[in-house]
């Protein structure tokens, strides 16, 4: 391969990879500081109580300590801040009340932080915090997400500010009009389900190292997060009152995220504030058992489903209700999940003319519910492929020819539901998903399954995502308060050598290598010339971060349009060096040229000119060859697909064994498709988990976390899964994204959002039932594969 | 009370004094400052921590550190070749694509290792199956293993070679 040209497109190894194989990585408990203390949070063991007195004196005098700090301390500073406004269908505001950094009396979910005890170890916090006296008024808990709203009674609120337990009831689209349709349709099909409440579980908990620098008066804050920007924003200006310039957030290597470290958390906030009063850093890393118990989970919505047709299958209207469980405490996205992210996807692949969704998003004594993986996204997906599915088998239609009659197929198309897709080819990435899946063979497999006693069954799903969040002035009309645009820095060194900051911020993702793969193909240079800084608010202008499978769409179109700038500047220094106008220079190859001739000037002698300025146009140019880029995106990105998969069920244990797992995904233009691939593998491995394995379950009588360990909690492990077909640059199925210079659409979340319902329709095609709730477990696959004369048997 | 204990790590003696109840994956990164040896969990699930204890993956995590008084421990950071080389199935992994955050990656790779030392696992001798249930005591959350089970068969290759 040429170094100089071509290197978008190719599976590059990546750049991060010798430091994390060699255990040289530095995450943020990788970072020990002189003076170091140590952190531990003492947590209620109560779902939902008051507390009525809380004793620290003790604790304090315990060996170590150094310092303990409860609600009281945090009494004249700000509540965590939820960073979207969801109005009623009434007009009014949602109800927001104080997400206070540690109780302020009363705890709200099992977990919750009651006190921070600071000590010179680990060991000396956690003894100290035990003799902590806590006398907590246990009041019963609301749990449950359908029946939260029925637990009204007077004082047992989780908020008093939320009497009902609910924080809004929000909708989209036309409710009459999609009632009407259903009314008088051919055929109606009605589901009722739950998504299942998943728990985050990046491998790398959550973690902060915080301390105050008394001589500069200011800050610094480690902490494992997918955004350093945003959380230094959100604890200087709305918590804790610090001037933000006085504090540097470095998010150093992060061991994922999925969105759990999206948000700005009260543990590391409590431990800024208290590293002024200790002097010294304070560290603090999540315990696994902890991290069930503090991370913000995701999903947990419970919908009923209406999709109304004509006889020939044709989408007449969808309407969808759903309670969404926001948990204890609205965090940093939680409002915006259930609607604008979830409810606004509904018309997925499909003309369907009336769509109506609404939300009851509630409260309940369970840990807060935000992003993760898909955010929303999945919910819809879930909901209209479930359904579409089951549509099919009701009125004897192929799955995929009800999805082909129904596909939208011109573009751009604006939805019911407020989206405008601007291009995709479904029919493409479907028949292309049904060719590598030899769906044609099903039969003859299915055949062979069933002579050895075992059912097989194939389900598909055509997802849609919005990703590259966000147009902010769409983004700000739904209520978000914050923009959503990202920065890019490219620094050209006199040398010709670059750095390149970006706000984008990688936890896995291979930032480091897609990104200087643009750049290098951009400037005509190799990429060892190329260094990618993230995650360090002292070097990176600013930054949004990185979430909703936006950051090689915005912080990638940042960075473009920076280096846009640099050619345009070097142009004008080559023109001046070259002794030609402006106009008549271009750039290719890394060389500045003037067209049409073979006078040219390489790239590096540019930049040296730039920072040796001697012989240099200074009437019309400032020395130095440095840019930087605001990108606000027009619109989303959206990234679509067909996944089917084939499953082989034994009856007789109900386990379900993947047998094809087949995704092909159009991402627009690919930048690496080894990594491109790879963030597809590890999302369906999130989705086969949400089908099959993985469930957040908290006891209804106690509010106690029955699935706090990987011993209760089942994490997908290597043999739980297949290995995968992907295809995700076929020249077929590729549409290029029309509104960002790359092309690109985003590729992080789709494996997480397409493949649910696959399973759980290949499930359901195989034992010939309407529906089996996720995770579909032995245990529930058998009762619905032994239990089928009780059942909505639909053949 | 500390206790004095002598050990191997990455094939030079050291000698410390430690708590009782001090894990061995404590002293590793916490005494040592090897902190390419990860803590995943607390109930010895995840894999993370795991390090060679006399030639063979052990979850460091679920041994104290005295248990340790005598035995050569190999950690990540002591896996590739003194001139910087990488062993085989690190070099596997990033070929393959193996890792993204690199959480669990040191984990992942010492049990890989050991699986392929152990299991006489020679280029067509261990099967994709046989290596997902292999790796069961070790989990990824970015992968979908798709591309480590890739990696332990091609460090497999270049491991007999």
């Amino acid at each position: 391969m040429n170094a100089r040209q071509g290197f978008i497109g190719q599976s590059v190894e990546r750049r991060e990879d010798s430091r994390f194989l060699t255990g040289k990585g530095q995450y943020t408990d990788d970072i020990t500081l002189p003076q170091q203390t140590y952190a531990y949070f003492l947590r209620s063991p109560y779902a939902h109580a008051r507390i009525s007195r809380l004793d620290t004196a003790a604790a304090a005098k315990a060996p170590g300590v150094l310092g303990i700090f409860t609600g009281e301390h945090f009494k004249a500073v700000g509540g965590l801040p939820c960073g979207w406004l969801i109005n009623n269908l009434d007009g009014t505001p949602m109800k927001e009340p104080k997400h206070p950094v540690l109780a302020d009396g009363k705890v709200r979910c099992v977990g919750d932080r009651v006190a921070l005890v600071v000590a010179e170890t680990l060991e000396q916090a956690r003894v100290a915090a035990e003799m902590i006296e806590v006398d907590y008024d246990e009041l019963p808990p609301v749990v449950d997400t359908a029946t939260a709203l029925n637990f009204s009674q007077p004082g047992l609120a989780v908020h008093d500010e939320a009497p009902s337990n609910e924080c809004y009831r929000w909708g989209i689209g036309d409710e009459a009009g999609t009632d009407a349709a259903i009314a008088s349709a051919a055929h109606v099909t009605t589901l009722h389900f739950r998504n299942n409440r998943l728990i985050p579980n990046a491998m790398e908990t959550r973690g902060a190292n915080a301390f105050y620098d008394p001589h500069a008066d200011n800050y610094t804050l480690y902490v494992s997060n997918q955004n350093p920007h945003v959380e230094r924003l959100l604890m200087c200006a709305f918590v804790l009152g610090i001037p933000e310039h006085k504090m540097r957030v470095v998010a150093p290597d992060v061991g994922g995220g999925f969105g759990s470290k999206i948000y700005l958390y009260g543990e590391e906030t409590a431990l800024v504030f208290a590293s002024k009063t200790i002097k010294r850093p304070i560290k603090w890393t999540c315990d696994r058992s902890e991290a069930f118990l503090s991370d913000a989970h995701g999903r947990d919505h419970v919908t009923t489903a209406k999709l109304a047709l004509d006889a020939q299958g044709k989408f007449l209207a969808l309407r969808a209700d759903t309670t969404a469980n926001l948990g204890a405490y609205l965090s940093t996205f939680s409002t915006c999940i259930p609607t604008i992210l979830h409810a606004t996807l509904l018309a997925g692949q499909y003309k369907t003319p009336k769509i109506y969704c609404e939300i009851s998003a509630v409260f309940t004594n369970t840990a807060p519910v935000d992003a993760y993986r898909g955010a929303g996204r999945p919910e819809a997906t879930y909901l209209l492929e479930r359904i579409v599915e089951t549509a099919a088998h009701e009125m004897g239609l192929d799955p995929a020819e009800i999805r082909r009659r129904n596909f939208i197929t011109e573009f751009p198309y604006t939805t019911p539901v407020g989206l405008t897709y601007d291009t995709g080819d479904y029919e493409a990435t479907m028949g292309r998903a049904i060719e590598l899946a030899d769906v044609a063979g099903f039969a003859a497999r299915r055949a062979a399954s069933e002579a050895q006693g075992l059912k097989r069954g194939l389900g598909y799903s055509a997802y849609i995502e919005a990703c590259g969040i966000a147009p902010s002035s769409v983004a700000g009309a739904l209520g978000a308060r914050a923009g959503l645009f990202e920065a890019g820095e490219v620094r050209v060194h006199p040398t010709g050598k670059v750095t390149v900051f970006t706000g984008s911020h990688s936890h896995g993702q291979g930032h480091e290598t897609t990104f200087a793969q643009v750049v290098a193909d951009k400037l005509g240079i190799p990429l060892d010339d190329i260094v990618i800084e993230h995650g360090d608010t002292s070097k990176v202008l600013f930054g949004m971060g990185t979430y909703g499978s936006r950051s090689l769409a915005v912080g990638g179109t940042a960075i473009v349009k920076a280096v846009d700038k640099i050619i345009a500047k070097g142009k004008k220094i080559a023109a001046h060096l070259l002794e030609a106008a402006d106009s008549d220079i271009v750039f290719e190859g890394g060389e500045f040229k003037v067209a049409g001739t073979d006078k040219k000037v390489p790239f590096a002698a540019v930049s040296l000119t730039a920072y040796v300025p001697h012989n240099f146009p200074h009437d019309k140019l400032e020395p130095g060859l440095n840019e930087n880029a605001f990108y606000d995106p027009s619109n989303f990105t959206y990234p679509a697909g067909t996944y089917i998969c084939e499953v082989e069920i034994d009856p007789a244990t109900g386990h379900t064994r993947i047998d094809r797992m087949t995704a092909v995904d159009d991402f627009g233009n690919i930048v690496n498709p080894m990594i491109v691939e790879g963030q597809v593998h590890g999302g369906l491995a999130q989705g086969i988990g949400q089908a099959l394995l993985e469930h957040g379950i908290y006891d209804t009588e106690t509010g106690q976390l029955l699935t706090g360990s990987y011993m209760d909690y089942a994490m997908p492990r290597a043999d739980d899964l297949p290995s995968f077909t992907v295809e995700t640059a076929g020249p077929e199925s590729c549409t290029p994204c029309t509104h960002n210079p790359l092309g690109v659409k985003g590729c992080g979340e789709a494996g997480a959002i397409g493949s649910p319902p696959a399973v759980i329709n290949a499930i359901c095609h195989a034992l010939g039932v309407k529906d089996v709730p996720m995770p579909a477990t032995p245990y529930t696959v058998w009762k619905a594969a032994n239990s089928l004369r009780n059942s909505a048997a639909i053949r | 009370m500390g206790l004095q204990i002598t050990l191997t790590v990455n094939g030079e003696s050291v000698t410390r004094v430690v708590e009782p109840q001090t894990l061995l994956v404590s002293f590793i990164r916490e005494t040592l400052r090897l902190t390419g040896t990860h803590v995943g969990c607390d109930t010895g699930q995840c894999g993370a921590c795991t390090v060679h204890i006399d030639g063979r993956a052990t979850k460091s995590c679920s041994l104290l550190a005295v248990q340790a008084q005598g035995a050569a421990i190999m950690t990540i950071e002591g896996l590739a070749a003194a001139d910087g080389t990488l062993h085989p199935m690190q070099a596997a992994f990033k070929t393959c694509h193996g890792l993204q955050c690199g959480f669990c990656t040191p984990g992942m790779v010492m049990s890989a290792v050991d699986l392929v030392t152990h299991h006489g696992c020679r280029p067509g001798q261990m099967s994709e199956q046989q290596v997902r249930e292999a790796l069961e005591g070790n989990i990824c959350r970015c992968t979908g293993y798709h591309n480590i089970v890739k990696a332990v068969q091609l460090g497999a290759a270049g491991m007999a070679a």
